[in-house]
């Protein structure tokens, strides 16, 4: 088991012909991912790295039967990609695009509401589950498969901390980046419920950022829900107020979303807070230790 | 991306709402001639930088009489002006708006703001107008009224009119009140503005409804299709690193410290900052290089760093996954032979061609301290900068 995707999840790449939709197809498909099909408007009929490409998300879905699709077109055409995507009803859709317009999300997750595909991003690493499926822009090599989800903000946080787990010897059951801007289809009360409820998953890392509330409410929702144990990490100790950190939705503003807030709030309700990103591993192990889990997590 | 509130203003004017006449001056001259057209009997001289708090500062005047315009706006040019949200070296003063005065009766807030709670856009609104909302939410919650906006409708009439009901806004002027937040939410829509604040907004002696100050901050990413909003970009009120750091789509932050940080992944350039002040050290900067940065982007970037006078050492934090580290290793080689490297340098890489790239630094001739961790990084670069 794993959360949101497996083996058997059929994968579309929306704008295939891009250079890095290109690139990361090869990569994708060398994972051992399904990718069915691609989609580009007006070169329906051609083949990219074997893949048929089509010109509508819809035709692509009924000729393969694909339940995802994984989206790198750019940022000014990404919000109709989306909804694209959500109209043909798949069931994922994965957009790894930075920089959209945030009013352009705004009306996207209204047209959301009450649909069934999941959004995960924008401004993301992507969902992998190790050996199984990886959709998106990770490095694939650094996973392991095992039993630790771990759920992220930001990209090479999740990297850094997959590394060290795998270095430690404990695999992964999923990664879920869910990016770095201020509205996103998934949040991180989604993606810890979802572990919560995978058989597979025995614990969870929790990385945040400065700015928003998000890993407070996540951090409420863990106290009054969750069975598993939860470590985190949260960055921008250090960032200044008013300045926006490479993501559009890491920033202080008004004195709310401050990192020391966020970690009190975590620490308050269970979540073991690793004090460096050095240690977000070591934390783990720890917490793993002292719940008796670390000999059924660790996988080599 | 911010702009100055006279701009603010006459985009505001653009959509209807009510803003006092006035006009920019560069020059004392200038702002007397444009106290002249104006022809009121007051006027505020109101120094123009991006940063609130200038009231307080001594940035904003009530002149009675022409001489009076002259004096306040000689005083307050090339004023370096220290508020809140300068930080503590300031801004210097290049801009005056000259505006007529008026009769203020009571002052209001009105702001628009997305919350990242909901995915919305918010109407916030306050009686109590010329505090900052943070300080009003402190101290009396209540006191703050907020509409949800709903994106396919738009704001509605009736959810300004409550708004403007709660808030205690004269019943006869409720509808000038509608007309003005309508006009606001307009504007924040259709030019893609990440914050609206009109505080004060203020109801006159002779019954109008306007918007005293006005704080428009816009979205950065909507920005290529804002290119009216893009002409208002004040170059002079950037820092001119961030500046150079755009031009290659670098994301970069000035900070007080003396070790440079050049690292992948927002995230972890955060991350990067922290663990060098766990250590002991200050950051001279966030710079997250991205994640498909050639060797060129990684040669400008190393350049901005270098080009810091606080810089005593430089931290250099790569976890390859796209970016592969033989890149970093060639840009940081090449920066280094084109601008010479008089400070200490940690390098921890790690990640894909992780070993091409230690290769490539090793064979460079280049005196750099390699790392095996961010632990290690951070203390080693800690170290060398005591």
């Amino acid at each position: 088991m794993s959360v949101f995707i497996n083996k058997d999840t059929k994968v579309i790449v929306q704008g295939i012909t891009g250079s890095t939709a290109l690139f990361h197809t090869k990569q994708m498909l060398e994972y051992g991912t399904q990718i069915v099909a691609g989609t580009t408007p007006g070169k329906g009929g051609q083949e990219v790295e074997g893949v048929p490409v089509f010109n509508t998300v819809k035709e692509a879905v009924e000729a393969t039967g694909a339940n995802a699709s994984v989206i790198y077109v750019p940022a000014a055409f990404a919000a109709d990609a989306i909804v694209e995507a959500v109209d043909a009803e798949l069931d994922l859709a994965i957009c790894i695009t930075e920089h959209i317009p945030v009013l352009d999300m705004v009306k996207v997750r209204r047209y959301m509401e009450g649909k069934k595909t999941r959004l995960v991003g924008p401004n993301c690493p992507g969902v992998i589950t190790p050996d199984e499926c990886k959709i998106g822009i990770m490095p694939g090599y650094i996973h392991t498969k095992g039993h630790v989800g771990v759920v992220s903000r930001s990209g090479t946080l999740t990297y850094e901390a997959v590394h060290q787990l795998t270095q430690t010897g404990i695999g992964q059951s999923t990664a879920v980046g869910i990016g770095g801007d201020p509205v996103n289809g998934t949040n991180f009360i989604d993606v810890l419920k979802a572990f919560n409820e995978d058989e597979d998953t025995y614990a969870v890392i929790m990385i945040g950022e400065i700015g928003g509330t998000a890993e407070e409410e996540a951090a409420e929702w863990v106290k009054a829900n969750m069975t598993k144990p939860v470590v985190g990490f949260i960055g921008g100790r250090t960032a200044p107020p008013g300045k926006r950190m490479g993501h559009a939705g890491a920033i202080i503003s008004g004195g709310k979303g401050t990192a020391d807030e966020k970690i009190r709030v975590m620490n308050e309700c269970g979540i073991k807070v690793a004090e460096t990103p050095s240690v977000m591993g070591e934390t783990l192990i720890e917490v793993l230790k002292e719940k008796g889990l670390y000999e059924k997590c660790k996988t080599h | 991306m911010n702009i100055h509130e006279y701009q603010g203003k006459e985009i505001l004017r653009k959509y209807g709402v009510k803003v006092p006449n006035g006009k920019v001056a560069f020059t004392v001259e200038e702002a007397v001639e444009a106290a002249k057209e104006l022809g009121t009997a007051v006027c505020v001289v109101k120094a123009q930088i991006h940063a609130g708090g200038r009231g307080k500062a001594g940035g904003v005047k009530v002149a009675k009489n022409l001489d009076e315009v002259r004096t306040y706006a000689s005083e307050i040019l090339g004023k370096t002006l220290v508020t809140h949200q300068t930080g503590p070296e300031g801004k210097e003063v290049k801009r005056l708006l000259i505006e007529e005065g008026c009769d203020i009766k009571k002052e209001y807030y009105i702001g628009l703001v997305l919350d990242r709670a909901t995915s919305r856009v918010v109407l916030m609104a306050s009686e109590e107008g010329g505090t900052e909302i943070e300080e009003v939410a402190e101290a009396t919650p209540e006191k703050i009224f907020k509409e949800e906006i709903d994106p396919v409708l738009g704001l509605m009439p009736y959810q300004a009119r409550r708004v403007a009901f709660n808030i205690n806004i004269p019943k006869e002027l409720v509808n000038q009140a509608v007309k003005f937040m309508m006009g606001l939410y307009k504007a924040y829509i259709e030019k893609d503005c990440a914050i609206a604040e009109i505080n004060p907004l203020v109801v006159t002696g002779d019954g109008q409804v306007m918007a005293l100050d006005a704080k428009l901050n816009f979205d950065s990413n909507a920005m290529y299709r804002q290119k009216d909003i893009m002409e208002y970009r004040d170059l002079e009120e950037e820092d001119a690193k961030e500046i150079e750091a755009s031009k290659y789509d670098l994301s970069y932050i000035s900070l007080e410290g003396n070790i440079g940080c050049m690292v992948n992944g927002a995230g972890l350039a955060m991350a990067t900052m922290d663990i060098v002040k766990h250590y002991g050290g200050d950051p001279a900067n966030f710079l997250d290089v991205g994640g498909g940065a050639t060797a060129e982007k990684v040669t400008e970037a190393f350049k901005i760093i270098l080009s810091d006078p606080n810089v005593k050492g430089i931290f250099v934090n790569i976890f390859g996954g796209i970016m592969k580290c033989d890149v970093i290793a060639t840009g940081v080689v090449e920066a280094a032979k084109q601008v010479g490297l008089e400070v200490p340098l940690v390098v921890r890489l790690e990640g894909t061609n992780v070993d091409l790239g230690k290769q490539i630094l090793n064979e460079s001739g280049l005196n750099i301290i390699a790392a095996e961790s961010m632990a290690d990084g951070a203390q080693k670069i800690v170290s060398q900068v005591k």
